[in-house]
């Protein structure tokens, strides 16, 4: 199955690493610097795309997703430099589809016509709490009225917006959650993206978790009360879930995630930035440096901005997409990468299957609604030996 | 060979950590039997277990050339017996092969039950004792009261007691002085026919088995042939020598002296401590009294977490019997727990150390089952059968009644704790023998089945006196009771691993306990779980583990697929370290968690 991502699809996801503060819940690779000099960012950036692009050529590309760290803190000009790299790399799909992630403060509002102008046409804001309390507790840097009146910029500007909600938050009860998103789709465009909190180690978060001082957090029952809630209300308004985390109109889908999702290829450029190539019949890892000064010095002194690239096995991949396509509600095509003639994975299926965490047809199979809360168990069970 | 009276054998009494290692360092260093740059803390002490519980499991010796005051050269023979209880039967020999003990107690403490267990048995075997006062360096020590103790509780004279800090060094000229002054020199007959007693052995992988032994009477040299009267075996001695502590050859050991032999012997059960040693022709025919062979008290079942591991444990379990005739095995298959060994131990130190010794040595990662005693059992067809394993319970109705051991426990305890310990001890079936004071510290006598002890009774007795108490224990008997098989089923399966012998009368308490214990330990699954105990077909006790509702990975990295990948490799591992039982994973921990009582 040499060309099994063309199922998938396409994509470049460039990593910009910096924020104006480290949020004390995110582990991703994001960082605070005083100083960063765009321009030498610009050109690390532009000979990745160089060398990717020389091992990807002729490929139809489908999306470009510049996330972080905050994008929005990038010059207009960083961004259409990029974005006029990788159209004179790749030829690009009709639809292509170029997504930003976005801080709703006034001033990364103030860059949004640039980015637009540089070929922009998705902006995914972090908006994270619809109540002043939350957000500070979350340490953000906006208040709700700013976050609504970048919102509103944005949405003046782009046909596609959407944004994130973080819930399951400490002392959140489910009635106080109801009212929120419902405030949240009276605002949502057609997409919207509703993360359960969660600790990980190694933030400012999980410390203070693992010295018992994080109180009011949701247990098991809560935070199922909360996803079944979440679900019921979107379903209604006409979001239903896509994914575990996301929702939206029929059709506005992020296609960028759902390259990942439906485990195509991607391109990942920039610090700590993942991908995921088939080159030549083998299916690649690919991983970059996570300091920013690292990846940066290594780009302008080898050319490459990447660590040892990791061979996957064909068990690797079985696992990858499985662990990935069955966030989707859609599921999987069982026909892919030899899944539907794995015997043990077979079995697995027959047995998850007969207890209702599976549904299957014509080899598409995809998690029930009740298995959907239950994916991390559904797939140890499924992918057990 | 040293003529009799420049010899003196001794031994040294104390409570865990009241300073006996230490002591018998000092004395080591201060004889310059070990120079000072190959001194390391605790000589005496050679395994790992042993020196991180500060506790001794083998006897040690050393030999001492000590030059005294008086000008003349002596040999002291000290012999380090292992201090618990545990080992009963292997101090009380180690106690016949010298003539006299140090008793070192900690001016800081005062006496303990173990020392008192202790003492006794030297106090047996006819010593004379010098009472030794230790860290009298320490602010707290109070050497006055600490005396009156001794007197009191142990009745011996404490007045010329000896005050110690093996720490700085204070006392412990006069301490050798004492023991060549005040312990009798040795008796015996170096024309007579060769006597020696065998007071320990122990597996060495270059020497074969090494013997440690006392000679009574007549001389032992090497290449002599010599016959264990136990069995009648018979070995030709290669090796004889002394410690000091390191191993030197001598030609021959005489009346009085102590040393070890090697004769190409290959397993330590051939060498039973306690056996009578003589030569092949013209030796003795009346071997020394008080042999007893030894008898596991306590058995549980051992069982590899990975099942694949089952021949390395067999091999571990081998080796380790070879160098330990007290432990006993056989295979043993469990439904839950597929194949594996019961095993019987002397004590619960003796188990745990075997346990850990397989888990750090062999590297094998074990699920024990609940420790047991053996129960007789009388059937109505006038048979009796000791029952080891409580899954082999028969039917209730082939047997006419059930006995278990029991145990005289000597608790001392400072007496702002004796509530608790008598709470603790009437919880657990205890019938107070006695209870006495001693200064501010009271000292409780119990009758006790020791199937109440086995388990986690020491923990609890730490726990509820703050570590204040000691403990120490005799068995004493069998008796009849009222007992019963309690199972525990998961998921409407039996699993025979928690299956437990209680009174009828604690049984609903105990499978209460149990239920909500394994409520707690099991993880939650997809559906859920009834967990019950009962007895024969009737359930006592109920908890429903209710079904796993949200677990979930709320959000991806990018495209970081790798993670995931790495998340769920990481969750397999975990579930590695349960056993499935029918569709239930059941952490390795929860078998011996789930028995532990709070109250």
């Amino acid at each position: 199955m040499p060309e099994d991502w063309q199922a998938g699809g396409f994509g470049l996801y460039i990593h910009w690493p910096f924020c104006q503060s480290k949020c004390p819940y995110c582990d991703f690779n994001s960082h605070v610097a005083a100083r960063i000099d765009q321009t030498r960012w610009t050109r690390a950036y532009i000979s990745e795309i160089d060398r990717i692009g020389a091992q990807t050529k002729g490929r139809t590309l489908r999306s470009v997703f510049f996330g972080g760290g905050t994008p929005s803190l990038m010059d207009p000009t960083t961004v259409d430099d990029i974005l006029t790299k990788v159209r004179a790399t790749w030829p690009m799909s009709n639809d292509i589809e170029v997504t930003l992630e976005a801080n709703p403060t006034s001033v990364d509002a103030g860059h949004f016509a640039g980015f637009k102008d540089a070929g922009v046409n998705r902006i995914s804001m972090g908006i994270q709490a619809l109540n002043d309390n939350d957000l500070k507790a979350l340490g953000r840097l906006h208040t709700v009225a700013e976050a609504r009146s970048a919102f509103e910029i944005a949405r003046g500007l782009f046909d596609r917006v959407s944004f994130d909600l973080i819930y399951a938050r400490q002392n959140q009860d489910v009635a106080a959650w109801r009212s929120e998103l419902n405030t949240a789709l009276s605002m949502a465009v057609d997409h919207l993206s509703l993360y359960q909190l969660t600790i990980e180690t190694g933030t400012a978060f999980g410390d203070r978790y693992a010295a018992g001082r994080l109180n009011g957090l949701p247990d098991e029952d809560r935070a199922a009360d909360l996803w079944d809630v979440t679900q019921d209300v979107c379903q209604t308004h006409g979001f239903s879930a896509y994914e575990v985390s996301n929702h939206a109109k029929q059709g506005q889908e992020s296609r960028h995630n759902l390259i990942y999702w439906r485990y195509g290829d991607y391109v990942g450029i920039g610090p700590g930035a993942h991908g995921r190539l088939t080159l030549d019949g083998q299916r690649w890892a690919t991983e970059a440096p996570k300091p920013p000064g690292e990846w940066l010095a290594q780009v302008e002194s080898t050319g490459a901005g990447e660590l040892p690239r990791e061979a996957l096995s064909a068990d690797d991949q079985l696992t990858e997409f499985l662990l990935m396509g069955l966030r989707l509600t859609e599921g999987v095509d069982l026909r892919r990468l030899g899944a539907a003639e794995n015997p043990d994975l077979a079995a697995n299926i027959a047995r998850l299957e007969d207890d209702g965490w599976l549904e299957q047809d014509d080899l598409r199979l995809r998690v029930s609604p009740k298995g959907r809360p239950l994916l991390n168990a559904v797939l140890r069970t499924l992918l057990s030996d | 060979m040293t003529d009799l009276a420049h010899i003196r054998n001794f031994s040294i009494v104390a409570h865990i950590d009241h300073g006996k290692s230490t002591l018998a360092d000092r004395l080591i260093q201060e004889t310059g039997t070990v120079a000072d740059r190959d001194m390391k803390a605790q000589m005496l002490d050679s395994m790992d277990i042993e020196r991180e519980r500060g506790i001794t499991i083998k006897a040690q010796t050393v030999r001492i050339d000590y030059k005294a005051q008086n000008g003349e050269m002596y040999v002291l023979n000290l012999i380090d017996t292992p201090g618990h209880v545990d080992f009963g039967y292997e101090v009380s020999r180690s106690m016949r092969a010298v003539e006299g003990s140090l008793l070192v107690v900690d001016s800081t403490q005062g006496v303990e039950a173990q020392t008192l267990a202790n003492v006794y048995q030297a106090l047996d075997a006819d010593h004379e004792i010098v009472p030794i006062l230790n860290k009298i360096d320490l602010p707290a020590s109070d050497c006055d009261a600490v005396a009156h103790q001794i007197e009191d509780v142990i009745g011996i004279d404490a007045s010329d007691a000896i005050r110690v800090s093996a720490k700085t060094g204070v006392g412990i000229k006069e301490t050798l002085e004492a023991i060549v002054h005040r312990l009798p020199a040795p008796k015996g007959d170096a024309t007579k026919p060769l006597k020696a007693m065998l007071v320990d052995s122990w597996y060495d992988s270059y020497l074969g088995v090494v013997v440690l032994v006392r000679i009574i009477d007549g001389i032992m040299r090497k290449n002599d042939r010599i016959m264990f009267m136990q069995n009648g075996t018979v070995h030709q001695i290669d090796r004889l020598g002394v410690f000091k502590p390191g191993m030197m050859p001598v030609e021959e050991l005489g009346p009085g002296e102590i040393g070890f032999l090697t004769a190409q012997i290959k397993q330590v059960r051939d060498t039973r401590v306690g056996d009578t040693i003589t030569t092949e022709k013209k030796g003795v025919t009346q071997a020394l009294p008080g042999f007893k062979p030894a008898v596991p008290v306590v058995f549980c079942g051992l069982f590899p977490v990975d099942s694949s591991e089952f021949e390395d444990l067999r091999d571990a379990i081998e080796k380790l019997a070879l160098n330990d005739a007290s432990f006993s095995f056989e295979m043993e298959t469990s439904a839950a727990l597929g194949f594996g060994f019961r095993c019987g131990f002397l004590g619960l130190l003796h188990l745990e150390v075997i346990r850990d010794r397989i888990e750090r040595e062999y590297n094998i990662d074990l699920i024990t089952t609940a420790p047991s005693v053996v129960y007789h059992l009388y059937m109505k067809d006038g048979t009796q059968i000791d029952l080891h394993n409580p899954a082999d319970m028969p039917d209730l109705t082939y047997v006419d009644h059930i006995e278990e051991p029991r145990i005289k426990a000597t608790i001392l305890v400072p007496d702002d704790y004796l509530g608790d310990i008598l709470k603790l001890c009437q919880d657990r079936r205890g019938v107070q023998l006695d209870l006495t004071y001693a200064g501010s510290r009271a000292m409780v006598v119990y009758d006790l089945p020791l199937n109440e002890v086995v388990f986690d009774f020491y923990d609890r007795l730490k726990s509820v006196t703050k570590g204040y108490a000691s403990f120490d224990y005799q068995l004493a008997g069998y008796q009849e009771d009222n007992l019963v098989k309690m199972s525990v089923l998961v998921n409407d399966e039996p699993v025979d691993a928690l299956s437990m012998m209680v009174h009828r009368d604690r049984a609903e308490m105990r499978g209460r306990a149990m239920v909500e214990k394994l409520k707690d330990l099991i993880p939650r699954h997809m559906f859920k779980i009834p967990i019950q105990a009962a007895i024969g077909g009737k359930v006592i006790a109920r908890e429903t583990l209710s079904a796993l509702r949200k677990d979930v990975t709320a959000k991806c990295y990018g495209g970081d697929a790798s993670r995931k990948r790495k998340l769920l490799d990481k969750q397999k591992a975990g579930k590695k370290k349960m056993r499935q039982f029918g569709k239930v994973d059941i952490p390795q921990e929860a078998f011996i968690s789930a028995l532990k009582m709070d109250g």
